[in-house]
């Protein structure tokens, strides 16, 4: 009998709409079907009706928390076209703004996956450290969000000199903030045995899904565009990859936490060295486009993404492609969800960092007698908090052994 | 006024749909909840079903795929129920508006109550539109 509990398709936590089909054998996932395309908007067709200077506004809205990785492999990739270079200054701000993004996008997924285990205290103390990072790019770019920094040939905004100081602070208590949050993840026995072994994604695997950003590197794939292909100011400066081994979820935590600390490292030292170039020398200005094709990569926080522009001399781009790592990591759901119970695939669906939105259900094939069901994401978060404090009475009871 | 609508005033419950939005009015919504803002201390509270729902908060442009969903899940809610558009996607597809997939705003498929303008409205616009509409019930 097919049975469908429709409730709402969404969870206040959830952004992009994704549809997950699991088939479970009572509590074992043994496969799971993907859909996607719930909010799409048509978006290179768009850019193709607008001129190269608009585009940016329009790629910045593909998705709202990498509002400048988008726009940055876009530029690049008209730059690449022109073959021009941007002044050294607005090299710098690229990166201060991307940076700054990365730190907010790692804090917000960090916060959502202490949502779904059940924790809303790691939740709230994300939250609540991201929103320092926010009121910087405010300063900076003149919006918390949809920045408008980038254009063609520079930026648009030079970043004032009296805000330089309130960075380096914010950064400051950023890094602790950070660094309590870290030892707190994983030094916390119930968040190790939620996450260890739990949604394993292993360097092959990686590979063949072609994994990007976070989700392949906590794989041990050693993969990252900014060094990989160092656009503008990468080459100049200092950073490590952050890698792990085992490829769970806890490895996935791990990788953008410590990520965090070189994102404020690669802050630190764009700040001092803009102090070496003149103000106001943001941007040179670009008169025509010439025919020709031009690509632009850069690792945005859920990894590298790739855009392609062809021009033939007129004002607008004729074809604009553009690639996103999420597509990438969102199949990996396919063999990382096998295996695991129902409890942890909200859990590990969402260790990948999607975009989802308000279609967000799941789906319930139940293999042995066929019947169907649809859970929200709500009643999956349910279980995942049951999870948790059933782990946790365990703990404390001394059924369990603490994990050092 | 009934006894129902002063009880919808001192805590509405709020359930969010997002129609095809980039996210970023999606994380405004949930930075309201969060302790810099915490609007849970109003009673305002972001639930998982549209059952439980006073107020629909609505954004993105409407795309093909998720208009059945928007008017399905209207029909569902409980009435009287208010909407709320947040975002300029909402409010008039912004710059989706000529997109081949965008069916058109919100307003064309939903009698909607109040509307946030701005890509993305900061966490404040937001609470200021709750607010004008709760005004409205008296």
């Amino acid at each position: 009998m097919v049975k469908k509990v429709p409730i709402g398709p969404y969870h206040p936590i959830l952004e992009e709409p994704e549809f997950f089909e699991l088939h479970v054998e009572g509590e074992r996932v043994v496969g799971i079907d993907i859909t996607i395309g719930w909010s799409h908007r048509g978006i290179e067709l768009l850019s193709e009706h607008k001129t190269w200077d608009q585009v940016p506004f329009l790629v910045e809205r593909i998705c709202g928390i990498c509002s400048c990785s988008h726009p940055y492999a876009y530029v690049k990739a008209v730059e690449d076209l022109l073959g021009i270079e941007v002044p050294l200054r607005a090299q710098y701000l690229r990166a201060i703004t991307a940076e700054l993004e990365r730190l907010h996008s790692h804090l917000l997924w960090t916060g959502l996956a202490g949502h779904f285990m059940g924790y809303n205290t790691v939740f709230m103390w994300t939250w609540k450290f991201r929103e320092p990072v926010l009121d910087v790019l405010e300063a900076v770019t003149g919006n918390r969000n949809h920045y408008a920094m980038l254009k063609v040939g520079g930026v648009r905004r030079d970043i004032p000199q009296e805000e330089i100081p309130n960075v380096i602070k914010m950064l400051d208590e950023l890094e602790k903030n950070n660094a309590m949050l870290t030892n707190a993840i994983l030094d916390d026995p119930v968040i190790h045995a939620r996450t260890k072994g739990v949604g394993v994604l292993p360097w092959d695997k990686c590979r063949e899904y072609g994994a990007l950003g976070p989700t392949a590197r906590a794989g041990g794939y050693d993969i990252d565009a900014r060094r990989d292909h160092p656009i503008d100011a990468y080459d100049k400066l200092d950073f490590n990859v952050i890698l792990c081994e085992n490829g769970d979820v806890f490895d996935k935590v791990v990788v953008r936490q410590l990520e965090n600390f070189e994102s404020i490292k690669i802050i630190r030292q764009a700040l001092k060295a803009i102090e070496d170039t003149e103000t106001g020398d943001i941007g040179v200005e670009v008169k025509e486009v010439p025919a020709g094709e031009g690509i632009g990569i850069y690792e945005a926080p859920r990894g590298e993404v790739l855009h392609y522009v062809r021009s033939d001399g007129g004002n607008m781009p004729i074809r604009h492609k553009v690639r996103a790592p999420s597509f990438n990591n969102i199949l990996t759901n396919e063999y990382s969800v096998l295996g695991s119970t129902v409890a942890d695939a909200g859990l590990i669906t969402a260790a990948v960092d999607p975009c989802y939105s308000c279609t967000e259900r799941m789906g319930f094939v139940d293999t042995r007698t066929g019947e169907r069901k649809v859970l929200t994401e709500e009643e999956l978060i349910k279980l995942s908090v049951e999870k948790t404090e059933r782990i946790r009475k365990e703990i404390s009871q001394g059924k369990r052994l603490r994990k050092s | 006024m009934s006894i129902t609508l002063k009880a919808l005033k001192k805590s509405p419950w709020v359930f969010h749909v997002n129609t095809g939005a980039c996210n970023n009015c999606d994380i405004e919504i949930l930075d309201c909840l969060t302790p810099r803002f915490d609007i849970e201390r109003f009673g305002i509270v972001l639930v998982g079903s549209i059952r439980h729902a006073d107020v629909l908060l609505i954004s993105g442009p409407v795309t093909k795929n998720t208009l059945p969903r928007l008017i399905r899940l209207y029909e569902q809610a409980p009435k009287p129920i208010k909407v709320i558009v947040v975002g300029a996607c909402g409010c008039s597809c912004g710059i989706f508006r000529d997109g081949y997939n965008i069916v058109g705003p919100v307003d064309k498929y939903l009698p909607v109550d109040a509307y946030v303008p701005g890509c993305p409205p900061k966490p404040e616009a937001i609470i200021a539109g709750v607010v004008k509409v709760l005004n409205t019930l008296g």
